[in-house]
């Protein structure tokens, strides 16, 4: 491969017939944001299949007390693996496909700032998902301790736990530098005239969520390091034996996995904020004050990590401090959720596809936000740890909350990706099915954790019996429903739809509807001027 | 603004074309960690497939950074590309902070929290282990191993006295290469790399000094776990430090970088200095106190 650049000052514009190798080559060998955020966005969809069948066995197996699907060993596989791939593997190279897609055309750039490394980036991703779903067929299967991968025991778990640690170091590498090249692209490549609060949200929120991802991905590399030298070369960072302490293990995950969930979800904010405005048809309220939630959110999530653990035995000082601190953290939300609803108040509002997966987020966000709430009140947490309490508020912000973003985003976007407007029934039925289907597999949970039902357990007390047939109906008809979004994707793909104009939704102001659907291979080329 | 001209016309931005580079190195990485897996796992085949790995990799560094560099002395960075560089190095340095500061945070919760926990006087000492010390530097209440801990005041202070003077060496080369004087320029950028050298030297000598007449290895309880993790982690980023400045001595002598030119130079320098913090960190907490 030529590695002299290309001279865009010889062939054309923008509209230059964009040149690359056939093939397969073309993706591999790639420096072009949009089919790099084309890869990222297959490559999660990819992954939230994996994650999905791992989760239908999992409810599969909790259809009825007693077990007959799988092993109990194989179950704690399965949950353990269906976190790790739905975290790293679905939703955050979901939320870097939005950005590789948008961030370049919502701030008049032409690409990101370091092509190549973009392309790394993307393709470090695949070997680390083929070491994570691989590890399942190796000695001893995957890791069996959950996605926290808590010690001790981690340590005791085979060799699919070392695969697991090294996937985690190289999805933390694609995370960094990934990052990197986003924060770079925003502050250095905006047009002339797109101020830092002349910026469409969704470049705020992930500007602010490269930032919390370079501060912590490096310390999920340290915590799962520390696994690594205690497994295999005698340290005792976790072993009481010698002096180390299995709960400064959580610590230092949950300094990295409290600004995670941070991370999981303020993409989505960014795109729900575009959403918004455009089918509300009026720009979005408080966007100064939206700034600075999400900045404040994003400080707040480095202070509040140990309301994850407070049953492990802190100080009453530190049990309240955690709790206030995380508490705190409804303020900044609020400011956005009412942000939103001030947005709509008196919009000329339409409910085509997109508003609709953004309602249902605020709903079904905005509740999951609340149970967060609930279990950061210490006493209560206490009583409702490691339920499927816990289980119901975390899918709620994160399936409820991220994908139906995302799945919002996709249809907002997808008729200036390719060109194609998707089908208007086919949407509404994928909303109302995942609406319906999510809330039934996912509602009932909240009973059986406040029953107490604990979560990460193959069989249960037959009282729990009728809320969980019931949640796996649920489950079960939400996976079906996937299918409904992949088949109006593929018929946009194949331009099989009405034909996108530049413009195609009325209240749309940002520069990517400046550009032709579908947008050219290179867009941007000299910048646009921002007035 | 910030635009350059190549050919004639002018290049507002700078878009590689495409490359096959980052592929190589992800299948270097798929093969050093599935390999290093199948090796904890006395697997015979998993330190050759590392080995391959690595070469791949070391393969992918040399042809990557050959093309950046070749792009760079072909003129092809304008002034936007150097500041994206600059923003790109600063937050690289901040990713390596927090990976420090995860094992740093390790070192505070064991010496302030976990060790007294374990030790009599506490609900856990008191029930397990009613006549342990807890007392800093330990090898655990469980663990019986005689041990003696590191001095700061031998060879570590003297290998922040080399890390220091080797910052300030640096410092010159750069202000000679700002100033045009070659010469100085390529002396004092090697004797830079000749005291990075001797720094790990000395560092080799007092792992083996520890290993085979203080009985302190990587087993020696907590304490052994943070002092080699620390001071290891810091020795590898010290090695590849001073492989990105022989880099830079290298283009140097090839004629390469001039008093405007020269970010490669400078991130390396900036990679240095961090290098040099936390050694000076190291030094204080754990040698030291």
């Amino acid at each position: 491969m030529s590695s002299i650049p290309h001279d865009h000052a010889a062939g054309g514009h923008e509209h230059e017939h964009a040149h690359y190798p056939g093939g397969i080559m073309r993706w591999i060998t790639t420096t072009n944001h949009k089919d790099i955020g084309t890869m990222y966005l297959w490559f999660s969809f990819t992954m939230f299949l994996v994650g999905g069948v791992m989760a239908l066995t999992i409810r599969a197996e909790l259809f009825q007390p007693g077990l007959q699907v799988v092993h109990p060993e194989f179950f704690n596989q399965l949950t353990s693996l269906h976190g790790l791939i739905m975290v790293f593997g679905a939703i955050m190279p979901a939320a870097v496909g939005f950005a590789n897609w948008m961030i370049p055309m919502l701030i008049g750039a032409p690409d990101m700032a370091f092509a190549r490394m973009n392309n790394w980036s993307f393709w470090l991703l695949p070997p680390a998902g083929i070491m994570l779903v691989g590890s399942l067929f190796v000695p001893g299967g995957a890791v069996s301790a959950g996605w926290t991968l808590y010690p001790p025991l981690t340590i005791q778990n085979g060799m699919g736990m070392d695969l697991a640690i090294f996937a985690i170091h190289i999805m933390g590498a694609s995370s960094i530098m990934g990052s990197i090249n986003i924060i770079t692209t925003i502050l250095n490549l905006r047009a002339p005239g797109m101020t830092l609060m002349k910026m469409p949200l969704f470049c705020w929120t992930w500007l602010i969520t490269a930032y919390l991802l370079i501060a912590v991905m490096p310390v999920l590399a340290g915590a799962v390091t520390m696994l690594l030298t205690d497994r295999h070369f005698g340290t005792s960072f976790f072993n009481a034996a010698g002096g180390g302490d299995p709960v400064l293990f959580q610590h230092i995950f949950w300094f990295f996995g409290h600004p995670e969930v941070y991370i999981i979800i303020m993409p989505a904010f960014g795109i729900i904020s575009e959403i918004i405005p455009v089918y509300s048809r009026k720009p979005l309220f408080g966007y100064a004050s939206m700034v600075y939630a999400v900045a404040g959110i994003a400080i707040l999530s480095f202070i509040v990590w140990a309301h994850h653990m407070f049953t492990v035995g802190m100080p009453t000082a530190g049990l309240l401090f955690y709790m206030y601190a995380t508490m705190l953290i409804a303020v900044p939300t609020g400011v956005k959720v009412f942000n939103w609803l001030a947005t709509m108040w008196r919009g000329a509002i339409t409910f085509e596809t997109p508003m609709l997966f953004a309602l249902g987020f605020l709903f079904l966000f905005t509740l999951g936000g609340f149970t967060g709430l609930v279990l950061a009140i210490m006493p209560v947490d206490i009583q409702i740890h490691d339920t499927y309490y816990v289980v119901a508020h975390f899918h709620y912000v994160m399936v409820a909350g991220s994908l139906f973003a995302f799945f919002g985003g996709v249809y907002h976007w997808i008729p200036k990706w390719t060109g194609t407007m998707y089908s208007e029934k086919l949407g509404r039925i994928h909303f109302w099915l995942s609406l319906v289907f999510f809330n039934v597999a996912f509602f009932p949970q909240h009973f059986l954790g406040l029953a107490g039902m604990p979560r990460r357990i193959p069989d249960y007390a037959t009282q729990f019996t009728d809320w969980n047939m019931v949640s796996s109906i649920g489950a079960f008809g939400f996976g079906i429903s996937q299918f409904v979004f992949l088949w109006a994707v593929i018929k946009c793909i194949r331009g099989d739809g009405a034909k996108a104009p530049a413009k195609p939704w009325e209240g749309a102001t940002t520069l990517e509807w400046t550009l032709p659907s579908p947008a050219p291979y290179h867009t941007f080329e000299t910048p646009p001027v921002v007035k | 603004m910030g635009s350059t001209t190549h050919g004639g016309q002018p290049v507002y931005y700078f878009i590689p074309q495409p490359s096959h580079w980052p592929i190589t190195g992800s299948v270097a990485l798929l093969l050093m960690g599935g390999g290093a897996a199948f090796w904890f796992n006395g697997y015979a085949a998993g330190p050759w497939v590392v080995a391959l790995g690595f070469a791949i990799l070391l393969f992918m560094m040399f042809g990557w950074f050959g093309t950046v560099i070749g792009e760079s002395e072909s003129r092809l960075y304008n002034k936007r590309v150097d500041l994206s560089f600059r923003w790109a190095m600063s937050w690289f340095i901040f990713s390596e902070v927090m990976f420090f500061a995860a094992f740093f945070g390790a070192l505070f919760y064991v010496r302030n929290l976990s060790v007294p926990d374990l030790g009599a006087g506490s609900i856990t000492g008191n029930l397990l282990w009613p006549n342990y010390a807890a007392q800093w530097p330990t090898v655990g209440p469980y663990v019986t191993q005689q041990f003696t801990p590191m001095g700061a005041m031998g060879i570590p202070l003297l290998n922040t006295i080399i890390l220091l003077t080797s910052g300030v060496t640096l410092t010159i080369a750069h202000h000679a290469l700002k100033a045009g004087h070659r010469g100085a320029l390529a002396l004092w950028l090697a004797a830079t790399i000749a005291l990075g050298l001797t720094f790990l030297g000395f560092q080799a000598y007092e792992y083996i000094h520890a290993y085979s007449d203080l009985n302190l290895k990587l087993s020696t309880g907590v304490y052994g776990s943070t002092f080699f993790m620390l001071t290891g982690f810091h020795g590898m980023h010290v090695t590849v430090g001073a492989i990105m400045l022989s880099v830079m001595l290298g283009r140097v002598l090839k004629g390469h970088f001039d008093a405007q030119h020269h970010f490669a130079f400078e991130a390396a320098a900036w990679y240095w200095h961090f290098v040099d913090v936390v050694w000076l960190l190291l030094f204080v907490l754990v040698y030291w106190l």
